[in-house]
């Protein structure tokens, strides 16, 4: 069932990402982007193998390693949303910019 | 003492990142002291660049443990020939375009010089690293601080390229994460080394997933090496950079293909078993088209800044070709291209800017430039106001200089002797049509002819091209107004042609390198070893610690 929800989460996002990006508007194109991102992080944190209850880090000694949870790809998933963040923000400064210069909001800069 | 040569590894970069940090710090005011900083540490990166080669040339791959954690789990930085080459390569294109920029062109914005320097620092970030992940965080420094350089100069057209490039970019890096991930899900590491042992075990469907994995990485990198369907975004995006800023950029697009020809004999190599030559099909299909398209875009352009992208496409298409065929021979004469190559489009786009420099503003593309830097220079953060209007007389001789250099330009572009782009196309077609490895009796393939003859097409729409623009800037004009162009413009332009000759000179010593590179990137398996068995560096002695 988690896997289920998880699937049909990324599609859901994904899908609308994709559809949100090929719009001609620079702010569809800003939360298609938004939510490609959340849809790729989720999936590079499946990809440690989904389950509850079990810790990255290890806490004691002894037991297996089967009793934790993959940490790499939560690492991996850290810096990707620090990037992505951070990359997102620029690109707002670029639209804004854009806005100013043409006066409409249209990726081309000029309405078609 | 040993133990310091060692960290001359890090020290590309290093040195770029706390320069950048430290030029972030002093005010826009201070420009003379920023272009001092970020000249010394570009300098000492050439330097460090050239010593690094020679040791790479010394030895096999020499790997650095960061935070000495030991191979597959930390993530190490690996020298070898070919990123040793890459790195210089870097660094020479660098030098030229920031003592150019010197001139003027590093007041037309903000911050020019930090980010420069965090540019440098991804750019040889991404030639460092042994690790996929890592690649992809040095990929992104490398991409933002190329953002910010895109922009330098604003200007409509600028903030109109740029974007599309981010889209186009952040989009490319949705996929690398998802290729990245995918590869970590089905091979539980990261690491280069470690995945050219792993993935020869992998099971028949894993091997699948993998593959999936590396076709969606490879979107990224060949939106990065600008395929040809994949390309469009770098003809809006190049021609409308500031010159310094689009030669320094004629190096970026040669990333996607340095990480190619890294990752694809390492992990699709030989001994991958029925999974080896995956893709490879692909990519010199893409590589030909790439060609063509690009050979048509040169003959159909006026603009030159075009011209110079559609020549970089015509390049990418080219080493796209070369890496899909995979064979020694021919990738030791495509990274001579690939040098030749950079350096001349480097050397093109700033050349580029002095000529229409002359020409009429308003009437041509450059236009949007020469208001950016009319606007700054009334602006109140221009110190010497000595400078009014940049299309005025200048010296008599300044015609002459720039015509000789374009003629060297254009007999790099097209092939023709003496400069090293005859010598690089030579060496790619003797090794297209006499392969090694067959012997006489195989023939050559039908992709080999294919290459031949677009690799002869493309030097002569060049050709046609540059002498139809050539004889419209150079002679055709009646009333010329010779262009104002500084001594320290002229230099980096001259330097990199002079490089190039040099590089057709001493054509026995550097195809001696490159075809070792080429031979060490075709066979892997010592820089796997070299990887995997480095010692890490034995931790000082405490006192009163038995150790575990």
């Amino acid at each position: 069932m988690m896997e289920f929800l998880l699937a049909i989460s990324i599609g859901i996002l994904a899908g609308s990402g994709v559809w949100l990006v090929l719009r001609p508007r620079t702010y569809q194109v800003i939360i298609g982007l938004s939510l490609c991102s959340y849809a790729v992080n989720l999936f590079i944190f499946s990809m440690g193998r989904l389950r509850s209850g079990a810790a990255p880090i290890l806490s004691s000694r002894t037991g297996s390693l089967a009793d934790y949870a993959d940490p790499v790809p939560q690492a991996l998933v850290l810096t990707a949303i620090v990037i992505g963040f951070a990359t997102t923000a620029l690109f707002l400064v670029v639209v804004l910019a854009s806005r100013g210069l043409t006066g409409t909001d249209h990726v081309d800069g000029q309405e078609r | 003492m040993d133990g310091w040569a060692h960290h001359l590894i890090i020290a590309p970069i290093a040195l770029p990142l706390v320069a950048g940090a430290l030029l972030a710090v002093y005010s826009e005011r201070r420009q003379f002291l920023k272009g001092l900083i970020n000249l010394v540490s570009t300098l000492s990166t050439l330097y460090i660049a050239i010593v690094l080669l020679q040791k790479a040339d010394s030895s096999a791959a020499s790997v650095y443990l960061l935070g000495n954690w030991p191979a597959p789990f930390g993530i190490v930085l690996v020298l070898d020939r070919l990123s040793a080459l890459m790195l210089l390569l870097t660094s020479v294109l660098a030098c030229a375009a920031l003592i150019f920029s010197l001139a003027r062109w590093h007041t037309a914005g903000a911050h020019f010089h930090t980010l420069f320097q965090f540019l440098l620092m991804g750019v040889n970030g991404t030639f460092l690293t042994g690790d996929l992940f890592n690649l992809f965080v040095f990929f992104e420094v490398m991409l933002a601080s190329s953002y910010g350089l895109l922009l330098h100069g604003s200007g409509p057209r600028r903030v109109q390229a740029s974007l599309h490039y981010i889209v186009v970019n952040l989009t490319a890096s949705f996929f690398f994460l998802v290729g990245v991930s995918l590869v970590y899900g089905v091979t539980g590491t990261l690491n280069m080394a470690d995945l050219a042992v792993r993935i020869p075990a992998l099971s028949a469907e894993n091997r699948m997933l993998l593959q999936a994995a590396a076709a969606i990485l490879g979107i990224a990198f060949l939106t990065k090496a600008a395929m040809w369907p994949l390309g469009f975004w770098l003809l809006s995006a190049y021609p409308a950079a500031a010159a310094p800023v689009a030669a320094v950029f004629a190096v970026l697009s040669k990333v996607g293909i340095y990480v190619l020809l890294r990752l694809s004999p390492m992990l699709f190599g030989t001994p991958a078993g029925e999974g080896a030559g995956f893709g490879s099909t692909l990519l010199l299909a893409g590589g030909l088209a790439t060609i063509a398209f690009g050979i048509l875009g040169v003959l159909a352009s006026q603009a030159m800044a075009r011209i110079a992208g559609f020549c970089l496409l015509v390049s990418s298409g080219t080493l796209l070709a070369a890496v899909g065929l995979s064979d020694p021979e021919i990738t030791g004469g495509a990274l001579l291209y690939l040098v030749s190559s950079t350096l001349t489009i480097g050397a093109f786009f700033l050349l580029i800017e002095l000529i229409e420099r002359g020409q009429n503003p308003g009437a041509d593309v450059i236009a949007t430039t020469a208001e950016a830097l009319r606007e700054n220079e009334q602006g109140e953060d221009v110190e010497d106001g000595g400078e009014e209007g940049e299309v005025g007389t200048g010296y008599a001789g300044t015609p002459a200089i720039l015509g000789a250099c374009f003629v060297g330009c254009a007999l790099l572009l097209i092939g023709l002797p003496p400069m090293s782009g005859f010598v690089a196309k030579l060496a790619l077609l003797a090794a297209l049509l006499a392969p090694a490895g067959q012997g006489a009796a195989a023939g050559i393939p039908m992709a080999n002819w294919i290459f031949t003859v677009l690799l002869l097409l493309s030097g002569l729409a060049a050709l046609l091209t540059l002498s139809r623009v050539g004889i419209r800037a150079f002679w055709a004009p009646v009333d010329a107004v010779i262009p104002r162009v500084l001594v320290v413009e002229f230099v980096p332009v001259i330097a990199l042609l002079l490089l190039t000759l040099g590089l057709a000179i001493q054509g026995g010593p550097v195809m001696r390198y490159l075809d070792e590179t080429a031979r060490a990137v075709h066979a892997p398996s010592s820089y796997v070893e070299r990887v995997l068995a480095a010692p890490r560096v034995p931790a000082p002695k405490v006192p009163g610690e038995a150790g575990r």
